[in-house]
């Protein structure tokens, strides 16, 4: 057990902010989707995936800088979303919530393993498209890379949240989610709607993607099975269908894994992730910001 | 919260559980087919005596294809050079007979099986663990020695129960040997005090080294600060990065793979510990340098079994170069290296013709000197001791840095 000192603290918090914030990106997608057509996608995290190759093609092979990069993988992510929904769930909307469950799982080992099979299973690198700038603030060692992530996610969080509260198609969202039937009657195309927000939470999770890659560094067709995951838990914890618990359980699910590594149980890590969701759904099903009636968006 | 809905999210756990489950194995069977290659025999026509009969079971073709080649041309170089110089015990040459395994365990079984039905004393081969556990049936039902110069598994010569596979024998080192080696390193040429690990958990490999690492640091009264554990393909090393700040070590010892430990190096540096960091043969393969960022791998250094730039094998590389026209590499020099010891064994044992007196002869070689370095055969386990050699990465490229002889 390392000892205690101020510096040790804040630094481990900064790391768990960092690792946090990627993971409420991608909790935001499940959390959306769930909201809407109460689907667990998981392929989400290998949609991150498909924004991670998509941001290294960009960087690595066009030489593009950081941002074009990130736009362009969240603009191709967006497009697979809506396809993936058009061609896989779409046609069971109807049928039991299980069939489309499976069906999301067979989805992401399609995409992983498609992947495999393009581009090989082999580990691909980064350029440094970012400075590798370190700023020593006070006894703080914080990364250009730590500053883009938070600040990368902070946009994003605020720019969704506008979307949804003060957009047409953010209060399309809300109805749909609300009343798929009643929001169909008061003459909204339903279909669209579902559309908009797979291709909203698919751009969420390519960001994920770039920022996990350019930070990290290392990039491989099965990335995404972990901090999918991770966010799953993340959405539940904040609440599922619920946008400010998901940014909520990202945060806390990183504060968390940091504070169980940092305490010396390293390989409990994940176990630690695990148990936080078996113990969410005895305690509070709902999740920290949960209702007890209806989920919104 | 209706309870249907409860009922639901755990369908979805169980479901989660099984996608994991699913994710975890896959696994592929080898097809079983009879080995359709003819053998390639070398060697020169029989002096006095009749050839002795040597065979070879490598990876030829394969995922593994780029390991037996190169074997394979280091174990022919040694032959040819004893054959050219008139043979040993009066004049008998050296005749290999290869085959193929295909880079598969089934293959290797079957390779063998033909090897053996050609009245091979030894077998030479296979390079990869997985092909060397399916000859190890036959060869000892057979009583044909079977030397392999690159499978590193400790199941290899000593089974899960302790004892011994009496026909099983090795040239190289195996896996957690190279924790001693780093450890003595780190002990002597970096005058360390205190070190830290970090190690993956589920990885045998790592999980060997860290250990054989902190006794033999710990045995020379020193003391391991701080020990962190991980699992591959962990991205996020920060917290366990600041546990090992926190205490202030002289090095870092993270003997997992490349990937992993190439991110963990970058922020490691990143979080300003500008100590050394030692690791295995891991770093070894990879674009290390890639994903760590050349400036963050300076003062880093790795344990590996051989160093083609190892001065001390100038004239094994300019013999193989003029043979084959191309470098050689770490698996031609094992090759040779196993070759050399066979060569050695039937010059020690006088003749061919008893099995167990080869067996014996190999097991007690005791000290002999390869192109790898020198090492010696523990009878008991049948694997060597022998010198490692330790690579700095400068400014990206690997140099060699020294050799370091067994304790």
């Amino acid at each position: 057990m390392a000892n205690l000192s101020v510096e040790f603290v804040l630094q481990q918090l900064l790391n768990g902010i960092s690792i946090g914030s990627i993971y409420a990106l991608i909790a935001l997608g499940y959390t959306m989707v769930y909201g809407i057509i109460q689907l667990i996608n998981f392929a989400h995290g290998d949609v991150m995936m498909i924004g991670a190759y998509v941001g290294w093609y960009c960087t690595a092979v066009l030489h593009m800088p950081f941002l074009p990069a990130l736009l362009t993988a969240m603009l191709a992510c967006s497009l697979l979303g809506v396809v993936i929904e058009r061609v896989a769930y779409k046609p069971l909307r109807r049928s039991t919530r299980l069939a489309a469950l499976i069906t999301a799982i067979g989805v992401s080992f399609f995409l992983e393993y498609g992947m495999m099979f393009l581009v090989s299973p082999q580990t691909r690198t980064f350029p440094p498209v970012f400075p590798q700038t370190i700023y020593h603030v006070g006894p703080l060692n914080i990364k250009y890379g730590d500053i883009v992530i938070i600040t990368v996610t902070l946009a994003l969080m605020a720019l969704l949240t506008l979307v949804v509260k003060y957009t047409r198609i953010g209060k399309a969202m809300r109805a749909v989610s609300f009343d798929k039937d009643a929001a169909a009657l008061m003459g909204i195309d339903v279909n669209n709607v579902i559309s908009a927000t797979f291709a909203i939470g698919s751009a969420l999770a390519a960001a994920a993607g770039v920022l996990i890659g350019v930070y990290y560094n290392t990039i491989g067709p099965l990335m995404g099975i972990m901090p999918g995951l991770k966010a799953f838990v993340a959405a539940v914890l904040g609440g599922i269908g619920i946008i400010p618990g998901a940014m909520l359980g990202g945060l806390a699910l990183g504060l968390t894994e940091v504070l169980v590594s940092a305490a010396g149980f390293s390989t409990w890590r994940d176990a630690g992730a695990f148990l936080i969701l078996i113990v969410v759904l005895i305690v509070k099903p709902t999740g920290l910001l949960g209702a007890n009636t209806r989920e919104k968006v | 919260m209706n309870s249907r809905k409860k009922r639901t999210l755990c369908t979805l756990m169980l479901l989660l559980c099984g996608a994991l489950i699913l994710a975890g194995c896959g696994t592929t069977t080898p097809p079983a087919q009879p080995s359709g290659n003819t053998p390639a025999a070398g060697g020169g026509e029989p002096a006095a005596g009749e050839p002795i009969n040597v065979g070879f079971n490598l990876e030829l073709t394969g995922s593994s294809a780029e390991f037996g080649l190169s074997g394979q041309n280091g174990m022919k170089l040694a032959f040819d050079k004893v054959n050219a110089e008139g043979g040993v015990l009066d004049g008998r040459l050296f005749n290999y007979i290869s085959a193929d395994n295909k880079s598969e365990a089934g293959e290797a079984t079957s390779a063998t099986t033909r090897l053996v039905g050609e009245n091979v004393v030894a077998i030479l081969g296979p390079m990869t663990t997985a092909a060397v556990l399916g000859s190890i049936q036959l060869v000892t039902d057979n009583s044909v020695v079977l030397i392999t110069p690159s499978g590193t598994n400790a199941r290899l010569t000593i089974n899960e129960d302790g004892t011994l596979n009496p026909w099983i024998f090795r040239a190289c080192f195996i896996d957690p040997f190279q924790g001693e080696v780093a450890a003595n390193f780190a002990l002597d040429a970096l005058g360390a005090q205190t070190a830290a690990i970090a190690y993956d958990i589920v990885g045998d490999y790592s999980v060997g080294l860290a250990e054989s690492f902190k006794t033999t640091f710990e045995a020379a009264g020193k003391t391991v600060v701080s020990e962190e554990r991980f699992s591959a393909g962990d991205t996020d090393f920060r917290p366990i990065i600041e546990n090992i700040k926190a205490t202030n070590p002289d090095v870092i010892f993270v003997p997992a793979y490349y990937n992993d430990d190439g991110r963990f190096v970058a922020q490691a540096r990143d979080a300003g510990l500008t100590v050394p960091i030692l690791g295995g043969d891991g770093w070894g393969s990879g674009d290390m340098v890639g994903i760590a960022g050349a400036e963050n791998m300076n003062n880093t250094y790795y344990v590996d079994f051989v160093s083609i730039d190892d001065p001390s094998l100038a004239e094994f590389v300019s013999e193989y170069e003029a043979a084959y026209g191309r470098a050689p590499d770490g698996f031609s020099v094992l090759g040779y290296d196993s070759a050399l010891m066979l060569i050695e064994a039937v010059k020690k044992a006088g003749g061919i013709e008893d099995p167990e007196a080869l067996r014996a002869a190999l097991e007690n070689l005791g000290e002999f000197t390869g192109v790898s370095g020198t090492m010696s055969i523990d009878p008991e386990t049948h694997n060597p001791a022998k010198s490692a050699v330790i690579l700095e990465f400068v400014d990206g490229v690997k140099v060699f840095k020294q050799k370091v002889d067994p304790k």
